[in-house]
């Protein structure tokens, strides 16, 4: 006797899509500068397709059931790229919001000789737009996050550099927290640095890095080690008079590393090593300056 | 005299479920640490405490909770943590709190390690149930 209200929907998909175009046209918000119209429309319409391919009237109670996961991905695509595109969190759920109200009109209009049912009805679709919105919501912070993963490696990366600072000197200025996948970029990039300048020292600067725990520690040991087994001595500089402290309180043996309270007392131990005297030349009485 | 009470004046918390999280909580705690007056030297054993415990409840507990609580007592403030987690808890606590003993890959420092960077140290576990670890760091009176 009653047909189905997702029968009944899909039946009016095309109208349902004007209205809900019509109504983000006219909404004062709409961000047409990110988005054209034509995409917004298209956009809109394969969402709708999608949608009344795999509702059905058990998923429309459901929304949380397996047969709506094309649904669920697609509307998770259409959220996290517009994070990246720009738009706010408001803009992105009011998109399917604004989709709730169209769908409300149209069972109201339907079933307006039923008001019990049309009040079940309308109850129901509010759910599971609501559910969607909470989808879009969801995805919009993952992409968000997606970005901040993506800087902070990209942040890593860049603060990792293996500088020469004299033939046969490497040195590393360490920035920042010393974590597991840090320590290992760092190694690998120190020991590739040392095979092509054929360095023999290499200085690991910490200053820049704000506390030494037992795994920074463990993983300065490990780059020092490596770096010994290719054949290079490996000095820690930058050593700050809290971190000293906190390493003694900690427990941690670092006697068997050569230890620098600064980049600059490094660099001058490693030109005894390497037998270099850097000597101050006496002022010559015609230019200034005297070379051998 | 009667002893001073101690009073929580500020009090936040944090999820903590990845490596990359101990970088912002310690971001965090040394901004609550300077707020109440620790020194420079105060913060980095606190931090390093942290980043201590916090290593060891992600490699037994996968992820956890960490309190921070600002504190005062008198004329002093400090700074409290507490890190809860839901892990396979510690048996032997007095093992665990030895030098040197490790039931990981760790140096075997973490714990006792900590306790020696802190003004108080407080373990409590139940095997099954989970371990919460509260530390507190004050400034001089």
């Amino acid at each position: 006797m009653t047909s189905s209200t997702v029968e009944l929907l899909r039946q009016k998909k095309k109208q349902i899509l004007t209205g809900w175009m019509n109504g983000q046209l006219a909404d004062s918000q709409l961000r047409d500068d990110l988005m054209a119209n034509e995409d917004l429309h298209a956009q809109s319409e394969k969402l709708l397709d999608t949608l009344f391919t795999v509702l059905t009237d058990d998923s429309l109670d459901h929304p949380d059931s397996a047969s709506l996961n094309p649904l669920v991905d697609m509307l998770s695509g259409i959220s996290k790229s517009r994070a990246r595109q720009g738009f706010t969190p408001r803009e992105t759920a009011n998109y399917i919001f604004s989709l709730k109200d169209t769908l409300l009109e149209t069972v109201q209009f339907a079933l307006k000789d039923n008001p019990e049912r049309l009040v079940g009805e309308s109850l129901k679709i509010g759910k599971f737009i609501d559910s969607l919105g909470i989808i879009t919501f969801e995805t919009f912070i993952q992409g968000r996050e997606e970005i901040i993963v993506r800087q902070t490696d990209e942040m890593i990366n860049v603060s990792t550099p293996v500088v020469q600072i004299w033939e046969g000197i490497l040195a590393v200025p360490l920035i920042g927290t010393l974590d597991s996948s840090r320590a290992l970029l760092v190694m690998e990039s120190l020991l590739q640095e040392i095979v092509n300048t054929g360095s023999s020292i290499a200085i690991l600067d910490i200053s820049g890095v704000p506390m030494v725990d037992t795994m920074v520690a463990q993983n300065l040991i490990k780059t020092v080690s490596a770096t010994r087994l290719m054949g290079a001595e490996c000095i820690i500089s930058g050593i700050r008079p809290e971190i000293a402290q906190t390493i003694v309180h900690l427990g941690i043996d670092l006697s068997t590393i050569v230890t620098k309270a600064s980049l600059a007392s490094a660099l001058k131990h490693s030109f005894r090593l390497l037998r270099l005297d850097v000597k101050k030349v006496p002022t010559s009485s015609s230019d200034g300056l005297a070379y051998d | 005299m009667l002893p001073a009470t101690t009073n929580v004046t500020a009090t936040e918390t944090v999820f903590v479920g990845h490596e990359k999280d101990i970088m912002l909580l310690v971001t965090l705690i040394r901004q609550h640490a300077s707020l109440v007056g620790l020194t420079s030297l105060d913060q980095t054993k606190l931090i390093t405490a942290t980043s201590e415990l916090t290593r060891n409840m992600l490699n037994y507990a996968d992820k956890g909770q960490v309190i921070i609580d600002q504190l005062t007592r008198g004329n002093q403030r400090g700074v409290q943590l507490t890190f809860a987690d839901n892990g396979p808890g510690i048996a032997d606590i007095d093992q665990a709190m030895e030098d040197g003993y490790s039931s990981g890959l760790g140096l075997g420092l973490g714990l006792p390690g900590a306790k020696r960077l802190m003004d108080e140290f407080h373990i409590a576990s139940v095997v099954g149930q989970g371990t919460t670890v509260t530390i507190a760091k004050w400034t001089d009176e």
